[in-house]
């Protein structure tokens, strides 16, 4: 056992996060008190699920769950649902809530992720047809107004406003997709990879429209929406989507002394600014391992090793995060695995030929190093790509793009190294 | 109850499969039909399998190495598990599967997997 039984751990939120924290700890034996205080309703499930097999009906909601209620019982975890925690009081170790009630802890760990960035434009807020998807009634809510007659206008071309056309277009929905930028994904990834995905959603029948200016939502009597768009005509739907990014939920943190800025700031340790609060997940701002700085990721793989990571600190078993980020994305039957940060000026290298709806990959050099790859449909290419970007192999971009070049046989010409 | 079974694990309701660790710890893990063993060692808060994504054949963090007499029992493997298997933390072997697709059934109760040193 490790940890003496009094000491208690409060975990703020109950996403993957906070359920992973608890989880590791019960696994490195922690023998302290452990409570989950989730805003949720629902107990801890996937949220990738939401967007994919969830929304598509394809996996119901035992599935979504990362584990039964159950199993939180049998390990003595005190997971509070419906729960919000008002304020902290760090020099006193108290959290206050929602309902009047002070808890005090030994540990307090933040994974309190982040909710949707609301549509600002004229009309959005006060609309009765605009959609959001962070938690599971959202999703319920989203589920029960997409059907195969109903129109759906997508507002923001990103991974999850993409997944959502996809999953609204197979339904039969029509779907338009409004994007600001010049093209999808841009901050995100290369040009091929957005042309890619703008080929694919058109292909299947959506209405994409790039720099598209929305400029005001009006709900019209017979229970449609209007989105007006500057100077093009109108669009009319049944409903909005609206994905235009994520705010991380740190105020609570802030008003409660922590440093943050786009995020709060934890050191490779998962540790805050203040002894005894470690926070974990997208709500967290941390060291970035590859570049330097500070990064936030919105990630399940980042979620559940900040939080091993915050787990092992606190049961005085430490080890820096350094792993790279990883992230996945479905669409139709396109599965894109990415590794790595993209950054604007890569040089990107296309192996295979995106225009030919076979698997292909990109790999990102920076310096002449492998840094980053979005590689389609092709899960062997992710694994060579995965130990290419973690070792930062330097690798000719015609060794890359030359199909005949096993990209073992690059891994292999650096093997020295030792794998991350 | 009565059980016509010789194998005291068989004729409960809930199949159960043996994680060998390798510190030579022994667990005993509850899977239902149906569910898989990724999803049952996650559930349990078994320290060994990570399931990273949820069973989506993308992380490969849920590495088991299974015992030589069980394999030509086991479920087939999809291509993508295959080549999925490249992307173990652990160097693979013929013995290894990823364990999100072994989903339980009776077939499978007593089923002997061995975990790897690392996972990522
Ligand atoms: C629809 C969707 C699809 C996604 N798809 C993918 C994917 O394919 N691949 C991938 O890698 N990532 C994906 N992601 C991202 C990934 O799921 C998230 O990065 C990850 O789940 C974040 O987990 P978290 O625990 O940090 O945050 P959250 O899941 O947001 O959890 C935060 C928790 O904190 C609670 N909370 C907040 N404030 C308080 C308070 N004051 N008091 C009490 N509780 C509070 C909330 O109720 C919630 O339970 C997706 C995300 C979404 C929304
Ligand atoms: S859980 Fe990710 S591949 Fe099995």
């Amino acid at each position: 056992m490790v940890g003496s039984s009094s000491e208690r751990v409060t975990i703020v939120g109950g996403g993957a996060a906070g359920a992973e924290c608890a989880a590791r700890l019960r696994m490195a034996d922690f023998a302290g008190e452990i409570t989950i205080l989730s805003a949720d309703v629902h107990p801890p499930y996937e949220l990738p699920s939401l967007s994919k097999g969830y929304l598509s009906g394809a996996s119901g909601y035992d599935e979504v769950l990362l584990r039964p209620v159950s199993a939180y019982t049998e390990h003595d975890i005190d997971l509070q649902l419906n729960t919000r925690v008002k304020s902290i009081d760090t020099a006193r170790h108290e959290v206050r809530l929602d309902d009047g009630r002070v808890l005090s802890y030994s540990k307090l760990v933040l994974a309190t992720g982040g909710r949707p960035r609301p549509l600002l434009v004229p009309g959005a807020a006060d609309s009765a047809h605009v959609f959001y998807l962070r938690t599971l009634n959202d999703a319920d809510r989203l589920r029960s107004v997409i059907t195969p007659t109903s129109s759906i206008a997508v507002i923001g071309g990103g991974y999850l406003g993409l997944e959502v056309a996809s999953v609204a277009r197979s339904m039969g929905a029509a779907v338009t997709v409004l994007e600001g930028l010049p093209r999808l994904l841009s901050r995100v990834t290369s040009p091929p990879v957005s042309e890619f995905f703008a080929r694919l959603h058109r292909t299947e029948g959506v209405d994409l429209r790039l720099e598209a200016k929305v400029e005001r939502i009006e709900d019209t009597p017979d229970g449609r929406v209007t989105i007006h768009l500057g100077d093009d005509a109108p669009i009319r739907a049944d409903l909005v989507f609206a994905s235009i990014g994520l705010l991380p939920s740190v105020q609570l943190g802030i008003a409660a002394g922590l440093e943050a800025e786009n995020g709060i700031r934890v050191d490779e340790y998962g540790q805050t600014s203040v002894p005894d609060v470690y926070a974990a997940g997208d709500c967290t701002s941390h060291p970035d391992a590859q570049d330097g700085g500070f990064r936030r990721l919105e990630s399940l793989p980042n979620a559940m090793e900040t939080a091993a990571t915050v787990a092992a600190s606190i049961v005085g078993n430490p080890a820096p995060y350094v792993a790279v980020p990883w992230f996945w994305s479905e669409q139709y039957d396109v599965k894109l695995q990415t590794v790595g940060v993209y950054k604007q000026g890569d040089d990107a290298v296309v192996r295979g030929d995106e225009r030919s709806g076979e698997p292909f990959s990109v790999f990102y050099l920076r310096g002449g190093e492998v840094r980053a790859a979005d590689v389609i449909s092709s899960p062997r290419d992710f694994a060579a790509a995965k130990t290419l970007v973690a070792r930062r192999v330097a690798a000719s971009a015609a060794d890359l793009a030359d199909r005949r070049v096993p990209l073992k046989a690059l891994l292999r010409a650096t093997a020295a190294v030792p794998s991350a | 109850m009565t059980s016509t079974s010789c194998n005291p694990e068989r004729g409960t309701d809930v199949p159960k499969v043996t994680l060998h660790y390798p510190n030579g710890e022994v667990r005993t893990l509850s899977v239902d039909n149906g569910q898989s063993v990724m999803k049952a060692a996650t559930a349990n808060m078994v320290p060994g399998i990570i399931g990273e994504c949820g069973g989506e054949l993308t992380c490969a963090t849920c590495h088991v190495f299974v015992e030589p007499e069980w394999l030509d029992r086991l479920p087939g493997q999809e291509q993508e598990e295959v080549d999925m298997l490249d992307l173990t933390s652990e160097e693979p072997t013929e013995c290894s599967r990823l364990s999100c697709q072994i989903v339980m059934s009776p077939d499978l109760d007593g089923l002997v997997v061995r975990l790897p040193k690392t996972q990522r």
